[in-house]
């Protein structure tokens, strides 16, 4: 017989009702690596304005001159697109280390048989501490 | 291309009312075995109906099986169906052209591993009273499809085989004890780990081994604990088993993500015993100078 069939990818991601607590915990912990590793180039390019900030360069707002390194923070902090977006990368690094504790766990071989608990653990702590930071992150900020 | 075709070619078994008689009395003899009815409320609302089952088909002989489909089959509900019973019970009375494998129906041989409603089971192992209806059995994912439930095992067997199964020691004990005797504490170490029936579903639940052809797979490196961690074989084959472990497609690709613990039909730990193994690997090559 030299014919066979090959489902494919299909049955992958076309199955992500099927998946189970560890499944899910292993694409989620790729998904905010990966959104981690994004933040730290962005985190990178604002943070590089301090370079002229450092050399007293200056940018004109409200017909000021300001500190150019002064004034791009305080830009991006006054959006509230920003605000909202930082409380997700709190999400996302809580839920990156806490399930990175899971698998520390795994690896030493501490609670395999809890493995699902602990990863509903991870979920219900990361959301309990997104919801917690809200008011702090989204103070003073004019919408 | 998908195989989830919404237009199954249905083929209704006709509500045979002298077959389902003959059932029955099969039926009330199991109740009379002094079983213990564990599924009673299911099973229970089950009796005397009869059950949907989707069937993946393909053939690449047959014209009209080339691409896949699923058929429906009715098939009359008895007390401890199993899943492989309902898909005999549709080979036998309504398509002899239905292929699956199967042999031991006590979940012992391994060959009837299928993928029933979204999961890896064996098909002699799993209560059709236990499942969702239309209970949907199609071959194992992540191995071609030969012919309807069978799946091409070749590259599973490889793999199996690439860990040396089998034991391996040089010297006999000496003087009149011959058997090669092993410690009770040893015995139930590696106890688990015995108990693989080579069926596969483990295999196909990885996703991991499904993107990495060359990846030992769960089963394949639960075999090799079996070996690894039995006190009988020498320092230097064991060595030699972690050697083969620790290589670039061993269990350093193990992702945790616990498929294959979980689809297991022996309730072999199989994850907890790659983590270990990946422990003994990094022991080895640990020095402190
Ligand atoms: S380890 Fe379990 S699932 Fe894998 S082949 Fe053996 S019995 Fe089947
Ligand atoms: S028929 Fe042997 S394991 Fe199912």
């Amino acid at each position: 017989m030299s014919q066979s069939y090959n489902r494919g990818l299909i049955e992958d991601f076309g199955r992500w009702k099927e998946f189970s607590a560890g499944m899910w915990a292993w694409i989620f912990h790729k998904f905010t690596g990966w959104m981690l590793i994004g933040y730290l180039f962005t985190h990178i390019a604002v943070l590089s304005t301090s370079i002229g900030g450092a050399q007293g360069e200056t940018t004109m707002v409200d017909g000021e001159a300001v500190n150019i390194y002064t004034a791009t923070l305080q830009g991006l902090e006054g959006l509230f697109l920003v605000r909202l977006l930082e409380v997700g990368l709190l999400a996302v690094a809580v839920f990156h280390i806490l399930n990175g504790l899971r698998l520390l766990m795994i690896d030493l071989g501490v609670g395999l048989d809890a493995q699902d608990k602990s990863f509903y653990a991870s979920l219900v702590l990361t959301g309990a501490i997104t919801v917690a930071s809200v008011p702090t992150f989204l103070t003073g900020v004019s919408v | 291309m998908s195989t989830q075709q919404a237009e199954p070619e249905s083929q209704e078994a006709p509500k045979d009312p002298e077959m389902q008689g003959a059932e029955s009395p099969a039926a009330e003899k199991q109740k009379g075995g002094g079983m213990v009815d564990q599924t009673s409320t299911d099973a229970s609302e089950l009796e005397g109906e009869t059950v949907h089952i989707k069937v993946f088909r393909y053939d690449p002989e047959v014209e009209a099986k080339q691409e896949p489909r699923f058929d429906d089959f009715h098939v009359p509900f008895e007390k401890g169906m199993t899943v492989l019973d309902a898909v005999m019970y549709a080979r036998d009375e309504y398509d002899s052209s239905l292929t699956f494998r199967h042999s031991c129906r006590q979940a012992v041989c391994g060959s009837d591993a299928f993928f029933v409603n979204g999961k890896q089971r064996l098909g002699c192992k799993t209560q059709i009273a236990d499942l969702e209806q239309p209970v949907r059995i199609e071959p194992l994912p992540h191995q071609e499809v030969v012919k309807d439930l069978v799946v091409d095992m070749d590259h599973f067997y490889d793999q199996m085989h690439t860990v040396e199964p089998y034991f391996q020691q040089e010297d006999l004990p000496d003087g009149e004890l011959e058997e090669q005797r092993q410690s009770r504490e040893n015995r139930e170490k590696v106890k688990m780990s015995t108990r693989c029936i080579w069926c596969g579903a483990c295999m196909s639940s990885c996703n991991i081994a499904a993107g990495d052809n060359e990846y030992l797979g769960p089963a394949a490196i639960n075999k090799a604990y079996r070996f690894a961690m039995d006190e009988r074989e020498d320092e230097e084959i064991k060595e030699h088993r972690l050697r083969i472990l620790e290589q670039e497609h061993g269990v350093w690709r193990c992702q945790t993500q616990f498929s294959c613990t979980e689809v297991c039909p022996k309730d072999i730990p199989l994850t907890e015993h790659i983590q270990e193994l990946k422990r003994e690997a990094v022991k080895k090559n640990l020095k402190f100078w």
